[in-house]
């Protein structure tokens, strides 16, 4: 498998008044054609500022300041703006949390969708691209597609708003879809149904999906691989079935003993002590170490992401005692 | 916005209306000085003539029945015969309307020409030197005192440069045929281009005077408003779908970013028709502004009393407007 997303060194910076934070410092991934990464980690964890570096969406005053992020073979961060903006939306999209807030309230659906095709240059007018777009409304099964064109986003129901968003994502027909928490403002009938149309929309056109969430359950439903994030570093990476049933990362492990299990919903939760460190005070070694049940006095060298077994990496020195 | 929530909003303004007709009828006539005294003061009127006078204009009744007539006419369009003019109110009304309405459309024009592409400048480049030197500009513009600063561009245009008249809304010998009124209006449909060129140079300083402190308080509505609607979830999806920058700024955001705008445009185009008293004296702007002034100067009650009312109705409309707009604009509220 050919990476069609690699990542290397990214650190993403953003001005304060306490001094500069790395929301996102030395990340390294990679995505193949027709991969689902599943991206776990609380907020403030650096998951969201990762990908809207790869897309080039950092908002000012932060800035990406160091790393490689190359998107089939071309490295991003050199393109000219210009073409970065053409690969946006044409081969790698973004479906957003809450598609109230990421639709436009003053235009239509119709409009929404029709703009992006012209602006990729599948339809010359608005006009011309209203059976694709009606289509695309369609294949995210949204009924009677081509009258509800012209409906604005508050006039669609939630679970129909999420996929018309993923429709007008996908409108360019993306190779990479930045997925954030795309299922996280939806009840759980309609979580199934949006997560089952990525599903499809991977197997059959063979988008690559980064699955951004803090539910480990969807990741492990729908994703072949997961990477997990912890103040602002990927600290565990790996085939997911492997990643669960034997975490490489005291933090990973901590996630999983924080979750109810089904099987045996007696089972007292354990929820990780302490606090996420101020990403503004972090220092050169473990970040986890200060609530890590593992911790030794050598945690506070720098550590770096090291294999942990076939296909996996984690960045703990006690990796292999984790399990 | 349906015909019966329409007739229901319009309904909503009549207890307004009728409070400032009281509200103007008790100021103009609780205010000292008698209309007769000023009226006659030149003449050798005898105190007979004085009471004829006093009787003719309605003056000898009390107040309450005076208010009663001056609101059964007022409903059926009759405000009374203008003690100084001899001549129905409403009737010099609208001769002097159309100026104070060109001005005014020029200065809100002039200002939202301004305002939007510096407010807009302004929010894209937030927090930048820019942005501070606009704003600390629309500070100074919001604080300028209209008399002053008309005064002020006299002395430069004017006196100094003499690029622009010094005042009046014509050349003394402009001969055009007058159909809407408005003097930019009438020169192009007599086709006279020089007439329209003069016009207009006479309506530039006024509209500035006029537009700056409103373009200003603008800039500072569009700014905040355009930052806003900046970081919002709907203007990085749009970034995220590969449209142009421009496109992004101008339609998505901007449209968005309109809507409170066109709410204090309109309600500020009330108030510039009251800031056209100062502005229509400082300039000699032949419009309802200095009528009105030189009319509580006359204690000519019946126009003062039209023209407020008229401006009340004005301001009352223009408000309602703004929710027609505001409506048109944003989808989600349906009135």
């Amino acid at each position: 498998m050919s990476a069609l997303l690699e990542v290397r060194g990214l650190r993403t910076v953003f001005p304060t008044r306490r001094g500069p934070v790395a929301a996102a410092d030395g990340v390294d991934l990679t995505i193949a054609a027709g991969e689902a990464l599943g991206v776990v980690g609380e907020s403030g964890s650096g998951k969201s500022v990762t990908f809207l570096s790869v897309l080039g969406l950092v908002r000012p005053p932060g800035r990406v300041v160091a790393g490689e992020i190359r998107f089939d073979g071309r490295d991003l961060r050199r393109l000219p703006r210009a073409e970065l903006r053409a690969l946006r939306g044409r081969q790698m999209a973004l479906a957003m949390q809450d598609a109230l807030s990421a639709l436009n309230p003053a235009f239509t659906i119709g409009q929404q969708l029709c703009e992006t095709l012209v602006a990729h240059g599948l339809a010359r007018t608005e006009a011309e691209a209203r059976p694709q777009a009606a289509a695309l409304l369609d294949k995210v099964g949204i009924p009677s597609a081509a009258q509800r064109l012209d409906d604005y986003p508050h006039q669609f129901s939630g679970g129909m708003r999420q996929r018309a968003m993923i429709a007008i994502a996908l409108a360019g027909r993306p190779r990479l879809l930045v997925a954030d928490e795309p299922t996280t403002a939806l009840d759980v009938t309609l979580r199934a149904q949006v997560l089952d149309l990525l599903d499809d929309l991977r197997r059959q056109d063979g988008l690559a999906l980064a699955l951004i969430t803090h539910d480990l359950a969807v990741v492990a439903e729908r994703c072949a691989r997961v990477m997990v994030m912890y103040a602002g570093q990927v600290v565990e990476s790996g085939p997911t079935a492997e990643v669960i049933v034997a975490p490489r990362h005291p933090y990973t492990r901590g996630l999983l003993e924080s979750l109810p299990r089904l099987e045996d919903p007696d089972r007292p939760l354990h929820p990780i002590p302490g606090q996420v460190p101020d990403l503004a005070r972090v220092d050169a070694g473990c970040r986890f170490r200060n609530r890590c049940p593992l911790a030794v006095p050598d945690c506070a060298k720098p550590v770096p992401l090291a294999e942990a077994g076939v296909g996996r990496l984690s960045r703990c020195i006690r990796a292999a005692e984790v399990a | 916005m349906t015909a019966s929530r329409l007739v229901e909003r319009l309904l909503q303004t009549l207890p307004v209306l009728f409070g400032i007709s009281v509200i103007v009828f008790l100021m103009i006539t609780l205010t000292p000085g008698d209309p007769v005294e000023i009226m006659l003061a030149d003449s050798r009127a005898t105190p007979e003539q004085a009471e004829q006078l006093r009787r003719d204009l309605g003056l000898h009744l009390p107040l309450h029945e005076r208010f009663l007539v001056f609101l059964g006419n007022a409903v059926t369009g009759d405000f009374g015969v203008s003690f100084f003019h001899r001549r129905p109110v409403i009737e010099v009304i609208l001769e002097r309307l159309p100026a104070t309405i060109e001005l005014t459309l020029a200065a809100m024009l002039l200002a939202l020409a301004v305002a939007i592409p510096l407010g807009v400048a302004a929010a894209v480049k937030r927090d930048t030197w820019l942005d501070r030197a606009l704003s600390a500009a629309s500070l100074f513009g919001v604080s300028l005192p209209g008399f002053w600063f008309g005064i002020l561009l006299i002395l430069l245009f004017s006196v100094t440069l003499g690029l622009f008249p010094v005042g009046g809304r014509t050349p003394f010998d402009l001969e055009v045929a007058r159909v809407s009124g408005f003097l930019l209006v009438d020169t192009l449909l007599a086709g006279r281009l020089d007439a329209f060129a003069a016009a207009l140079r006479h309506l530039a300083l006024p509209a500035v005077t006029l537009g700056l402190p409103t373009a200003a308080l603008l800039a500072r509505v569009v700014r905040s408003s355009m930052a806003e609607v900046l970081t919002s979830d709907y203007v990085l999806f749009a970034e995220a779908k590969g449209i142009s920058r421009a496109r992004v700024l101008l339609r998505h955001a901007l449209k968005n970013a309109l809507i409170p705008v066109v709410t204090v445009a309109a309600i500020e185009t009330g108030s510039l028709l009251g800031g056209n008293m100062i502005v229509e004296t400082v300039f000699g702007w032949p419009g309802l502004g200095r009528l009105v002034v030189e009319s509580i100067f006359a204690r000519n009650y019946p126009l003062v009393q039209a023209a407020v009312l008229l401006y009340a109705v004005t301001y009352v409309t223009l408000n309602f407007l703004a929710d027609v707009a505001y409506t048109a604009l944003n989808p989600k509220v349906r009135l």
